[in-house]
């Protein structure tokens, strides 16, 4: 007790887990203002960081240290930043988990939802899930550690425009109003603008749903529907997803914010999102397991369909784009006849949520 | 295996009542009193950011709504002197108004000295009027005068007034980690919420604690209880503040926050009904109402801050559940939560307690017939929900330590902030309702009055509530092995989710569905006009109050039984 008390009072350093593309430009943009550590996996990458102020080549500001001990980094650390990829969120927060204590202050910035199958359940098979089966990455926090300070960063945030200091801004969410002041006092610069929202499920929500409507945008743009199609699209996911976050506990006007709309429109015309390329594949007639099997990393939309999917059996809900969308990917539609669907299907009002 | 609970003495852990914190509260009345004005002036103070404009409107405001009390809904407990003295305010907020060329500074000085003299009065009216000595002969009369009618009523023969045969404790039985609490409440300061079903609880919980040997914990009771003499008897003797409902004011939640936070931090163990009032509808609470509950993490934080960080500053979160066959109330308040209209609206609070006599009627049967009671003493929490061990350190799910200070440290000091403290006080309000849950008892009684409404509501699927209970008699029989066939279902379900921990099942569930059906219908509501619940002369299941019968089926409801039919 008394070693975590000394530890906490030193607490100036800011941690950052994870150097992926969005994890390095967190940390330099960090480091403009603060002493910055960062946690890389591997002893060579940690090397690298040290040494070369590099992380598998992208540049990182010099000051910057690194180590591989979760230890070390939360015992020098009283804010972390956690910047996984989805698929390693759950093994990363539980090995950070034993040196966490509830004096920390964790902002994560990952898009993606864990689900947390009953006995007997398998995840291909799965057909319903319960929203206390779905988990968004802040909950996975609390569940896993004993940190309850939990903030989380979401927005229009393409690595590569940030990296080059073109002008940008982010969400940052969290029930606390300490977490958002620290956040904003450790990011804003005058390229970067930092907005606060309480509302930390329906912000982690609207950043995960806007991934399934990016794969239909792809789709569209493989089709080569044309402009019109796609405000349609971005209009109708926009409804779309307003309904589902207030479904799973979120608010409406988080869908409206930078981490919804803002982000969906950058998505939607962003060559360089997986999600997007996952439905302009589809749209030129691959299938899904011949685009996933030349895809380096997850594309986090095929995921949340199958997991909302599961979700609207439960909650007795309708959410078109999706579950058409699911039909594709999964039940072999032609994509053709999905749009044909969609466009049959009868919406009678333009905005019937606000 | 049945009925295997035993009897425990309890010794008090403090035998001298003088170092009893309740009474050394007592002793320091006054000084406690002004402690806690003078704190709650200048926490308003600070909520008004020490605005004199501000200041003047909400002296108006409370002013304004005080006097609109005193002429429309005064009660017998009120004081006299009411009238003049808001009239004194009246005329202090016009003397003010009419000097109107103070500069700013003393026009804050001249509000400040009216709230000041808000606040006296209020603190002074919310401080309880504890006396030991009536604290011991209301005990031993409880005590006493109940044993005596139970064996009268129960042993057969000459003499049995005077038999020792069975004791209050054959009739009230107290399960769960009684033996943790005792421990806890030597080594730091318990605040225990119980459910709240009845206005019998506050006393019922008041006598669990003498036996269980814990010194006298304060809590918060309503005013109206103290309209009538015998409960201001009892109230004042086992300690407890008053809160009056009717002031909503600023000034006075404010005052009644701030004396609850002190007293707490003074070491007095505190009781809180968090439902904040009698559930309505016989469903275990799941909404709290948590601005109490907030003066313990707030009581918790400031003793960190005065670096109490042993766990001789720690506050222990104690729940309990009250378990009946019987609520006295059951049919006014489920005609109150009928008549909500989902809205909060004005309710007169009349009900059966209102007089010394029905009280007395209602103990004397409750005393010579059946109907037990159980009370389930839960696992100790603290602020922030953490199961704590026997020597009070908290753990989290996987056992290791937990330094609660953490909780309300930045940058490595105890902090003050309001806003953090608010959502925490939320997290620990839902940990509260998990535990209800866990250790909320099932009863026979429960169990058959649940499957007859599912079972009814069934067969009229497309009914809402207020359909059902209109519905003619004779349309709500149930047949005899349908019904048994159904509370077998429920009875497994409810023993599968008791081997998970999540719930608890009273001794006699382990007798034969036929003995537990004839035991809850015995049981249920036994002392209504119209029971919720009777076999009739076919042998069908039958209800004579339909509203009745959802009132106490509602006892098992959000545990997803529901899905059974």
């Amino acid at each position: 007790m008394g070693m975590a008390l000394k530890n906490s009072s030193k607490s100036r350093l800011i941690g950052v887990i994870g150097v992926g593309s969005f994890g390095t430009a967190i940390a330099n943009m960090l480091a403009e203002k603060n002493e910055v550590m960062v946690y890389a996996r591997k002893q060579e990458v940690v090397d690298e960081i040290n040494t070369q102020h590099s992380a598998s080549g992208k540049l990182l500001n010099p000051k910057i240290r690194a180590t591989f001990s979760p230890e070390e980094l939360c015992g020098v650390c009283g804010v972390l930043f956690l910047m996984v990829p989805s698929t390693a969120f759950l093994e990363v927060t539980r090995t950070f988990a034993p040196f966490l204590h509830p004096y920390h202050l964790v902002i994560h910035g990952t898009k993606g939802l864990v689900v947390q199958l009953a006995d007997g359940e398998q995840w291909d098979t799965v057909k319903k899930l319960r929203r206390n089966q779905i988990m968004t990455m802040s909950e996975v926090i609390v569940q896993e550690t004993l940190a309850v300070r939990v903030g989380c960063l979401a927005g229009p945030n393409i690595s590569k425009e940030l990296g080059n200091g073109q002008p940008a801004a982010t969400v940052i969410a969290s029930k606390y109003n300490e977490v958002i002041q620290e956040g904003q006092r450790l990011l804003r610069s005058e390229k970067f603008q930092v907005y606060g929202n309480f509302d930390i499920i329906g912000v982690e929500f609207s950043g995960v749903l806007k991934n399934i409507i990016a794969i239909a945008a792809g789709a569209l743009a493989g089709l080569e529907l044309g402009e019109n199609a796609k405000g349609l699209l971005i209009s109708r996911g926009m409804v779309e997803m307003a309904h589902l976050s207030k479904a799973l506990g979120g608010t409406v006007s988080s869908v409206m914010g930078l981490a919804g709309i803002g982000d969906l429109v950058t998505t939607c015309n962003s060559l360089d999102s997986r999600n997007f390329t996952v439905g302009y594949r589809l749209a030129k007639g691959e299938t899904l397991d011949q685009i996933l099997e030349t895809m380096e990393e997850v594309a986090e939309g095929v995921n949340t369909v199958r997991i909302v999917d599961a979700f609207l059996k439960t909650a007795g809900i309708r959410a078109p784009i999706t579950e058409n969308l699911h039909r594709v990917l999964f039940e072999d539609l032609p994509i053709e006849e999905a749009l044909h669907f969609l466009m049959k299907y009868p919406f009678s009002v333009d905005v019937d949520f606000i | 295996m049945e009925e295997n609970y035993i009897k425990h003495q309890y010794r008090p852990i403090l035998p001298k009542k003088n170092e009893w914190p309740v009474v050394k509260l007592a002793r320091e009345r006054k000084e406690f009193v002004n402690k806690v004005a003078a704190l709650s002036e200048e926490r308003i103070l600070d909520l008004i950011g020490k605005n004199s404009e501000i200041l003047k409107e909400e002296l108006e405001t409370t002013l304004y709504r005080e006097k609109l009390r005193i002429k429309q809904n005064p009660w017998d407990v009120d004081p006299d002197d009411e009238g003049p003295f808001w009239g004194e305010v009246k005329n202090n907020l016009l003397q003010i108004h009419s000097e109107g060329s103070r500069t700013k500074a003393k026009k804050l000085e001249a509000y400040k000295s009216v709230l000041r003299k808000i606040t006296r009065r209020y603190s002074e009216e919310i401080a309880s009027n504890f006396k030991a000595s009536h604290y011991k002969f209301t005990r031993s009369m409880v005590s006493y005068g109940f044993s005596r009618l139970l064996n009268a009523t129960r042993v057969k023969g000459f003499g049995s007034l005077f038999s020792n045969q069975y004791s209050l404790q054959d009739k009230i039985q107290i399960t769960g980690q009684t033996a943790q609490i005792r421990e806890l409440a030597t080594k730091g300061t318990i605040v225990m919420v119980p459910t709240h079903f009845s206005n019998l609880d506050s006393i019922l919980i008041g006598w669990i604690i003498s036996v269980l040997g814990l010194p006298p914990f304060i809590y918060g009771a309503g005013l109206n209880l103290f309209n009538i003499s015998i409960f201001a008897y009892f109230m004042n003797a086992l300690g407890a503040y008053k809160v009056d409902r009717r002031k909503k004011n600023l000034m006075y939640m404010e005052t009644l926050k701030t004396y609850s936070k002190e007293a707490i931090q003074f070491g007095c163990h505190s009781l809180f009904f968090p439902g904040g009032t009698r559930s309505r509808s016989g469903i275990i609470e799941s909404k709290l109402k948590l601005g109490l509950l907030s003066t313990a993490i707030e009581a918790q934080r400031a003793n960190f801050q005065q670096g109490i960080s042993d766990v001789s500053g720690k506050i222990f979160i104690v729940p309990v559940t009250i378990n009946y066959h019987f609520v006295l109330e059951a049919p006014s308040l489920i005609q109150d939560y009928l008549s909500m209209t989902g809205q909060e609206r004005y309710y007169k609070e009349n009900d059966e307690f209102s007089t010394s006599y029905k009280i007395f009627k209602f103990l004397f049967k409750f005393f010579t017939k059946g109907s037990d009671i159980s009370v389930s003493i839960g696992s100790a929490l603290d602020v922030m929900g953490n199961y704590v061990d026997e020597e009070g350190n908290s753990r989290d799910k996987w056992g290791r330590a937990v330094n609660t200070e953490e909780y309300f440290m930045s940058n490595g000091k105890v902090t003050i902030d309001a806003q953090r403290e608010e959502e925490y006080t939320q997290m620990l309000g839902k940990r509260i309702v998990d535990e209800f849950h866990k250790i909320n008892r099932v009863f026979s009684s429960h169990l058959v009055t649940f499957v007859a409404f599912e079972l009814i509501q069934a067969k009229n699927a497309k009914m809402d509530l207020f359909d059902l209970i209109r519905l003619p008699q004779e349309d709500l029989a149930v047949g005899y092995e349908e019904f048994k066939a159904a509370c077998q279902q429920v009875l497994d379900k409810i023993f599968e989710l008791k081997a998970q921990g999540k719930i608890d099942a009273a001794p006699h569930l382990y007798r034969s569905m036929d003995e537990i059906i004839t035991h809850g219908l015995e049981n249920v509501g036994m002392y209504h006009a119209k029971r919720p619940l009777i076999k009739d002369k076919e042998g069908n299941l039958a209800t004579e109050d339909m509203s009745l019968l959802y009132f106490y089926h509602n006892r098992i409801h959000g545990y997803g039984l529901e899905k059974l039919f």
